[in-house]
């Protein structure tokens, strides 16, 4: 099963290479990993996406806690959750395709940020569902590159992953 | 106070009342060598960098306090890895100084630069690479901090030449800053409770006691609590001289060479009681056959090691001195004789033993040591069948006895060890217990303990061969003997005596007798080579992939 893991640490360099090692080393497998910091210079969040049963999950959480550079580490997978990744795709466009691929862009609320004689790039945001049938939906056209990021995630409502509140390693 | 980062670091290991460093200069670590020249910290110049942080981990383990060692950058810091991997597999506390290239130069492929920060993410606690000289302070005190407390394990500070030569306002901080970093020390209430029930309601308990119970000095605690409830004690390697060896329910050490009375008892038990052990492939063997009919209670302050190898059912985090305390109230003085009398037919029925026929044996000089020394001395060991002589024929009598290197198996941590052990306990009686192989591994360090002058009395089993891989070769390769036996051995009392160490030989069980008392009585640094035959083997043994109770003897 796919768990989706949101960890603050601390913006230190090296803390990428502590995380991605510990994955490595141990055999763990990172599906995604998104890292950036936070409203707190400071801290630094990871979103990552693991695969593995109940076991793996909670050694690669003892393991990853047992890293100085982590704060905290929620596992989010079982509660309501927004989840959100970026791709942007430069597709071949000859200007009679070009009403085509507006159209797609269109249905997947996805924006042309780029316009060159023969090419475009689009931008979609959406969850990995989305964005695999959105790029589905251009390769008929020709991908010419494809870039997204990792997956991002936040708790819906008024709960939060955040170190201030609910149940920090900091507070005592 | 203005001064240099470089004096900033010695100040502060004052402060944390270290009273000796072990190290080999460089040109990176000039700024920090500079400094020491002003103080009264003993630095101990080993030959090696290996001996540097072998000695100060057997410093480490032979007083708990923490080692530190400092090395240069590059070919100085690589030659720390070994050394800084055993202290990570055995979780001792040690702080390590690694010089490294400027700032400037950091990236670049500079004359001596190594990325030891990068090298050493896996083998320790954490490591710190310094890039702002005034930040030094704060991480020498988190440095310590982390390196001694929770599950203690080395951290490495690596020092840029420029930043070290930096003059910043020094003051030491009083508290760390962590954030991330929080050891759980008193076990969960509940969890205790559980325990205390389990144990009070269990007809077969053995206690499976390791390495932890040193780290947190429970021994009184141990004892205490395999005393009320009557049960019968079994030490992991690591955990050895936690126990008092010459105790009615000490049951020796379990697992690949332990009794095969620990590991029957271990597989007839109703309750396995682990304090400070992390359930080691070297001792559970096969895991499907390991303490198949008990219930695991499990106490340990890192908690990624509970449940990682076999299920447990009252699970504790915790500091194992603190949840004894909280646990040994709670539990009833029950009488266990059959269980105990169960015990003792196992005992009786597959003692350990050899056979003393046919020349002089290592398990007779290991015998005669403990006979000599009354399980008092401090034993450092290097890696191989002498180890597993010692384990299972000292019987140590106080915590800290046993220097050896366990999760890593580093032939070659002998002597540097005993040095560190030596220097952090002057008036102990330090012994090393080596063998042939493992001694030329780091027998340079006999210029240090020359040097520093420490009355280490080594004792070699002299096999004139790999002995455990020959024994492996044995009983896994069918006696294909490859690249074990030695065709050249130098003379052992020679070379002793190029450095000023007194040399016996001994080859018989009357020299032995004889050679090994005068050895322990003479003031200063002693080698006995024993001239032993390569033929003798570890045993009882659990074959490759069987469970424990699938010992077999010759
Ligand atoms: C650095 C290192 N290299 C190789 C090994 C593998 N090894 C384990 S025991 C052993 C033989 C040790 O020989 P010796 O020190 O003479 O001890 P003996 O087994 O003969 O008592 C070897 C080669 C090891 N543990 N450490
Ligand atoms: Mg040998």
């Amino acid at each position: 099963m796919r768990h989706t893991l949101a960890v603050l640490v601390e913006n230190n360099p090296g803390v990428l290479a502590r995380v991605a090692g510990l994955f490595s080393r141990r055999g763990y497998n990172i599906d995604s990993l998104a890292v950036g910091r936070t409203d707190n210079p400071a801290i630094s969040r990871m979103t990552i996406v693991v695969e593995g049963d109940d076991r793996v999950l909670e050694q690669v959480t003892k393991q990853l806690h047992k890293l100085i550079d982590v704060i905290k580490i929620s596992d989010i997978t079982a509660d309501e959750y927004v989840d959100r990744e970026l791709v942007l795709i430069k597709v071949s466009a000859e200007p009679e395709k070009r009403g085509e691929i507006m159209q797609i862009a269109d249905i997947f609320r996805a924006r042309i940020v780029d316009l060159g004689r023969r090419t475009m790039i689009l931008e979609c945001t959406g969850n990995e569902g989305k964005i695999r049938a959105f790029e589905e939906s251009l390769k008929p056209y020709g991908i010419k590159e494809l870039v997204r990021t990792g997956k991002i995630a936040m708790l819906r409502g008024s709960r939060y992953t955040n170190i201030n509140t609910n149940g920090t390693r900091e507070d005592d | 106070m203005k001064i240099t980062a470089a004096q900033a670091l010695v100040r502060c290991l004052e402060l944390e009342k270290v009273d000796i460093v072990f190290g080999y200069p460089g040109g990176a670590m000039l700024p920090v060598y500079d400094a020491l020249y002003h103080s009264s910290i003993k630095h101990v110049l080993v030959r090696h960098e290996q001996g540097a942080v072998h000695a100060a981990d057997g410093y480490a383990r032979a007083t708990g306090r923490v080692g530190v060692c400092m090395a240069t950058s590059g070919p100085g810091a690589t030659n720390l890895v070994t050394g800084i991997a055993n202290a990570y597999m055995d979780s001792v506390p040690l702080v390590v100084f690694t010089g490294q290239v400027p700032t400037s130069q950091v990236g670049t492929d500079a004359f001596q630069e190594v990325d030891i920060t990068g090298i050493t993410i896996p083998i320790t606690k954490h490591n710190y690479l310094v890039k702002d000289p005034a930040a030094l302070p704060q991480i020498i005190k988190n440095a310590f901090h982390i390196a001694s407390t929770g599950r203690p394990g080395p951290v490495l500070i690596d020092l840029p030449r420029d930043v070290a030569g930096a003059t910043i306002d020094f003051h030491y901080p009083e508290t760390v800053k962590l954030r991330g970093y929080k050891p759980t020390y008193r076990g969960h209430r509940n969890k205790i409770n559980e325990a205390a029930e389990l144990i009070n309601r269990s007809q077969r308990p053995v206690i499976y006691a390791g390495g932890g119970i040193l780290n947190s000095g429970a021994s009184g605690e141990l004892l205490e609590l395999a005393e009320l409830i009557s049960a019968p004690v079994t030490n992991t390697f690591m955990g050895l001289s936690s126990f008092p060896g010459d105790h009615p329910l000490f049951l020796g050490m379990l697992g690949l060479h332990g009794t095969r009375y620990a590991n029957l008892a271990v597989t007839e038990c109703d309750l396995l009681i682990a304090l400070g052990a992390r359930f080691d492939d070297r001792v559970t063997g096969k895991l499907a056959r390991f303490a198949p009919h008990a219930a695991v209670i499990h106490v340990d302050i890192d908690p990624a090691e509970i449940g990682k190898n076999v299920p447990v059912h009252v699970p504790i985090v915790g500091d194992v001195k603190l949840v004894l305390q909280s646990l040994l109230p709670l539990l009833k003085k029950t009488d266990r004789s059959p269980w105990l009398a169960r015990v003792q037919e196992l005992r009786e029925l597959y003692p350990l033993r050899y056979n003393r026929e046919g020349g002089l044996k290592p398990q007779y000089i290991i015998e005669e040591l403990y006979r000599h020394t009354g399980g008092c001395a401090t034993i450092a060991t290097d890696v191989g069948q002498h180890q597993m002589w010692v384990a299972q024929y000292y019987r140590f009598k106080h915590p800290r006895g046993l220097i050896s290197s366990g999760g890593l198996g580093t032939m070659g941590f002998g002597l540097p060890a005993a040095i560190g052990a030596q220097l952090g306990l002057p008036d102990q009686q330090v012994i090393l217990v080596t063998g042939d192989g493992s001694f030329q591994m780091t027998m340079q360090e006999l210029a240090t303990v020359r040097e520093q002058e420490l009355p280490i009395k080594i004792l070699m089993i002299n096999n004139q061969t790999l002995g455990m891989v020959r024994q492996l070769q044995e009983y896994y390769c069918e006696g294909r003997y490859m690249a074990v036996d030695f065709e050249f051995h130098p003379d052992f009392i020679t070379l002793a005596r190029a450095y000023g160490i007194k040399g016996y030989t001994v080859e018989t069980e009357e020299e032995a007798q004889r050679v090994i008392p005068e050895a322990l009585g003479t003031t200063g640094p002693v080698l006995v080579n024993c001239l032993v035959s390569p033929q003798e083997k570890v045993l009882p043994m659990v074959p490759s992939g069987r469970g424990i109770d699938e010992t077999f003897e010759c």
